[in-house]
């Protein structure tokens, strides 16, 4: 102990102890923080049953206890892990009340949870299409070239409900397109496959994962991307650019005009 | 006597004439004396330089499109160094990496380099694009105040004609433009205006593959529209605005009413130094917040929105705020449509936007002959009117712009149902019926506040305003002590008059003999009784004087009112 009682006067001590104390922070982060990504390792029996133990206390009531589908809720017979993974991951399920459309909320489900879930949903209602691996979603290290191929795909394939910005758009009679400006990789693709709610499903046959990649690429490219000609207004196009117009441009340029209509002429 | 004629030695036509009067700047020197020499501006600007306007802040929102008018000129020349109107196709290989390699046409690859590559570019057509919005924007509100102070009134109806030219001309002038990139948001509103063109009854495919040179969109439709946005439009634009201003100068600009001011003069400051500085000082004040807009607020980023491709569409394609009534006639209208022999009639489209367009800058022109008309008034204003004065004039004005509004808001029903979180369907069937609802709930409420302001007016003229002191009298009754008003604005309450209802010209005279002349119809006498009859009358001068003796200003009012607070602040 001498020997750090002697030095904590040195100039080192306080960077050094700064560095310390980030690392010890990193680690426990990294202890304590929840596993950002389900394996898709076989599930073992303890896994698919706390994951029964789930479905039994929160799913069924609108699913049924065979996962059979009621009048509240649809079958989950052949959906697959992906489909859990995705409506569980984003907080879509369980739904709060029911509504035009689940909207995504932060969820209480840890990772593990939500693997249970879809292991037991994979295992006992008949396979479906199962959680995806990092290659198949990441965009990780795509040419100039290949991001603007996934914005032509963007374009022609999603943009019409998603807004070109994917800032989301209306669907008739409360239903709508959310937003993806958050979205993670993981889960555009799974909704790209599993076409959840209102949005339909975009098989391998129609985009290849290849060309998955290219579009999500080109959407975390594009959210990330500094804004060009100053602050975005909102991504909402002409409308919110219209209002703009009105309010700082007639009505700015009106507070002007009075201040110098009442500035008068030194007169007499 | 006669004399012999002589030969002249000189004739007199060849002699130098010398001016009778002495040159205006004194046979001043130096280079304006040069230049008055040759040009003779010092007469010009001795008429000119001191002519007088009068000062308010709304006569200001027609400076703010004109001073938008001139930005656009300055900006749009720089942008047509660059600008190339074709589309041929070619792939993008310019800085912004997200499109590199796709193909598009060589306008929508310029515009993307006068973005990204030409230097002050981005700025320039960002502030172009605001200017554009700012243009139609203050020619709407100018308009607006036009119609509310009566202003439209003669000697004043070409000038009113020429304005709604103008901002007709506006629209269109902002159209073509923002069709001219070739993105995709472009391209949609193209097609929007295809669609459009197509549903006139009989003539509508020629039309478009007249305007298009064959199928849409074909390939001539961007230079085309570059002819129409660079030249043909500003050149008509620039000469009805030189038309509308002369007018101006010539009928001298109109005033409201207070002390002082007739029909016969005008009241406010000269041309030169006043509104030099002042109207100099707005343009600058107008082109410093278009760049600022331009700097800070980004404007149709047509890098996102990519090349058009009819394959291609957002959620979110919305025209520029002027075409957005258009816009929402067409999502409101219900889906009706009739086939006559081998032809389509396409009601959906063609009521709400050709047949609307056409019948809101119709309403507009006639407006002016058709108030004459119903009134019966054919003198010159030059005083103008209080809108409250206006009752019916300002109720309908309300009307119309709760009808634009309502339209409008059906063009963004999308953005509206995603922001509030409510269906899309409700919008839409809730606005069908708010735009002919909504009109008449607010000619009405207009109308009575109108009328309650006029009375409130006359009220004030007679008793005298509010003073805000309760006086409480020896017997515990409480009431309002009130302040006469000055002569001045007694004098501004009461300067209006209250226009003569036509009545209906009988057929026959008293002595049985047909009427000769001019005749009022009973549909006239009805619409004037509509129009005007419930206005108040301002109060007479033997009403005022019988008021004034009726309630006397309590002497000791002052007095009480001294007492009252000497009272108050002992309690405090």
């Amino acid at each position: 102990m001498r020997f750090l009682t002697r030095r904590r006067r040195s100039k080192a001590a306080k960077p050094l102890a700064i560095l310390m104390a980030l690392f010890a922070m990193g680690l426990l982060y990294s202890v304590a923080s929840p596993a950002t990504q389900s394996s898709a390792e076989t599930a073992s029996p303890e896994q698919i049953a706390r994951g029964k133990a789930i479905f039994e206390q929160t799913c069924s009531s609108c699913h049924g206890l065979n996962g059979e589908g009621t009048s509240e809720g649809p079958t989950l017979i052949g959906v697959g892990s992906m489909a859990v993974d995705f409506q569980m991951g984003t907080g879509r399920m369980p739904m709060a009340r029911p509504e035009a459309q689940a909207p995504a909320k932060p969820t209480d489900y840890s990772a593990e949870e939500i693997a249970a879930v879809a292991a037991y949903v994979q295992a006992e209602f008949g396979g479906g299409p199962q959680v995806p691996t990092s290659d198949q979603y990441s965009a990780d290290g795509m040419t100039s070239e290949k991001l603007a191929r996934g914005g032509e795909l963007f374009k022609t394939n999603c943009s019409a409900c998603h807004n070109i910005e994917g800032t989301g758009g209306a669907l008739p009679n409360g239903k709508y397109a959310p937003s993806l400006e958050k979205t993670s990789d993981k889960h555009i693709y799974e909704a790209m496959r599993t076409g959840p709610q209102q949005m339909p499903v975009f098989a391998k046959g129609t985009l290849t994962d290849e060309d998955t990649r290219e579009i999500i690429g080109y959407l975390q490219t594009l959210h990330a991307q500094p804004e060009q000609g100053g602050l975005h207004l909102g991504g909402l196009g002409p409308v919110g650019e219209g209002f703009w117009a009105w309010v700082l441009g007639v009505g700015g340029l009106s507070l002007v005009a009075v201040w110098l209509a009442k500035k008068g002429a030194r007169a007499r | 006597m006669a004399r012999p004629a002589e030969v002249a030695k000189t004739s007199p036509a060849l002699e130098t004439s010398t001016p009778e009067k002495p040159a205006p700047l004194g046979g001043m020197g130096g280079p304006l004396g040069w230049a008055d020499d040759r040009l003779g501006i010092a007469a010009l600007g001795k008429k000119n330089l001191r002519k007088v306007f009068p000062d308010h802040w709304s006569f200001l929102l027609g400076e703010i499109a004109l001073y938008s008018f001139i930005v656009l000129l300055l900006t749009g020349i720089f942008l047509t160094i660059w600008f190339r109107p074709s589309m041929a196709e070619v792939e993008y290989a310019g800085s912004y990496q997200l499109l590199k390699g796709v193909h598009m046409s060589e306008a929508m690859a310029s515009t993307l380099d006068i973005s990204f590559d030409v230097r002050g570019g981005l700025l320039v057509r960002q502030i172009h694009h605001w200017a554009a919005l700012l243009f139609v924007a203050a020619a709407m509100a100018h308009l607006l105040r036009v119609f509310f102070t009566g202003a439209f009134r003669k000697p004043r109806e070409i000038n009113w004609l020429i304005g709604v030219g103008l901002l007709s001309l506006a629209t269109i002038a902002g159209f073509t433009g923002y069709s001219l990139p070739d993105d995709l948001l472009s391209g949609t509103g193209l097609r929007f205006v295809d669609g459009l063109i197509r549903s006139i009854p009989l003539i509508g495919t020629w039309a478009e593959f007249f305007v298009f040179g064959g199928e849409f969109p074909g390939h001539v439709v961007i230079s085309r529209l570059y002819m129409a946005h660079i030249l043909l439009i500003p050149g008509i634009l620039l000469g009805l605005i030189s038309a509308h201003l002369a007018l101006i100068v010539y009928h001298k600009h109109t005033q409201y009413p207070g002390p002082g001011r007739t029909e016969k003069n005008v009241v406010g400051y000269p041309l030169f130094p006043v509104y030099m500085a002042k109207a100099g000082g707005f343009f600058f004040v107008v082109f410093g917040v278009l760049v600022l807009m331009g700097g800070l607020m980004q404007i149709n980023p047509i890098w996102k929105y990519g090349p058009y491709n009819p394959a291609q569409v957002t959620a979110g394609s919305q025209p520029d705020w002027y075409m957005g009534w258009v816009e929402g006639a067409v999502r409101i209208m219900p889906g009706w449509e009739s086939h006559i022999g081998s032809t389509t009639w396409s009601w959906n489209v063609f009521l709400p936007a050709v047949a609307l367009m056409g019948l809101f800058f119709t309403l507009l022109g006639v407006w002016p002959f058709v108030e004459a008309w119903i009134t019966g008034d054919k003198r010159e204003h030059h005083i103008l009117d209080r809108p409250r004065n206006a009752a019916t004039r300002t109720a309908l004005g309300v009307a119309g712009m709760t009808c634009y509004a309502m339209f409008w808001i059906s063009g963004g029903n999308d953005i509206l149902a995603t922001m509030f979180h409510v269906s899309l369907n409700a919008v839409t069937y809730f606005m069908r019926v708010a735009v002919f609802v909504a009109p008449v709930i607010a000619f009405i409420i207009t109308k009575r506040i109108c009328l309650s302001l006029q009375r409130a007016d006359a009220e004030k003229v007679l008793h005298g305003s509010e003073s805000g002191i309760i006086v409480r009298s020896p017997e515990g009754g409480y009431s309002e002590a009130h302040v006469p008003i000055t002569a001045d604005e007694a004098f501004s309450l009461t300067q209006h008059e209250r226009a003569e209802i036509a009545v209906p010209t009988p057929n026959l005279d008293d002595r049985g003999v047909k009427t000769k002349g001019k005749r009022v119809s009973g549909l006239r006498a009805r619409l004037a009784q509509w129009f005007l009859g419930d206005e108040i009358a301002p109060p007479t001068r033997a009403e005022i004087e019988a008021a004034r003796h009726r309630t006397p200003t309590s002497p000791d009012l002052p007095e009480v009112e001294a007492d009252e607070q000497r009272e108050l602040a002992d309690r405090h």
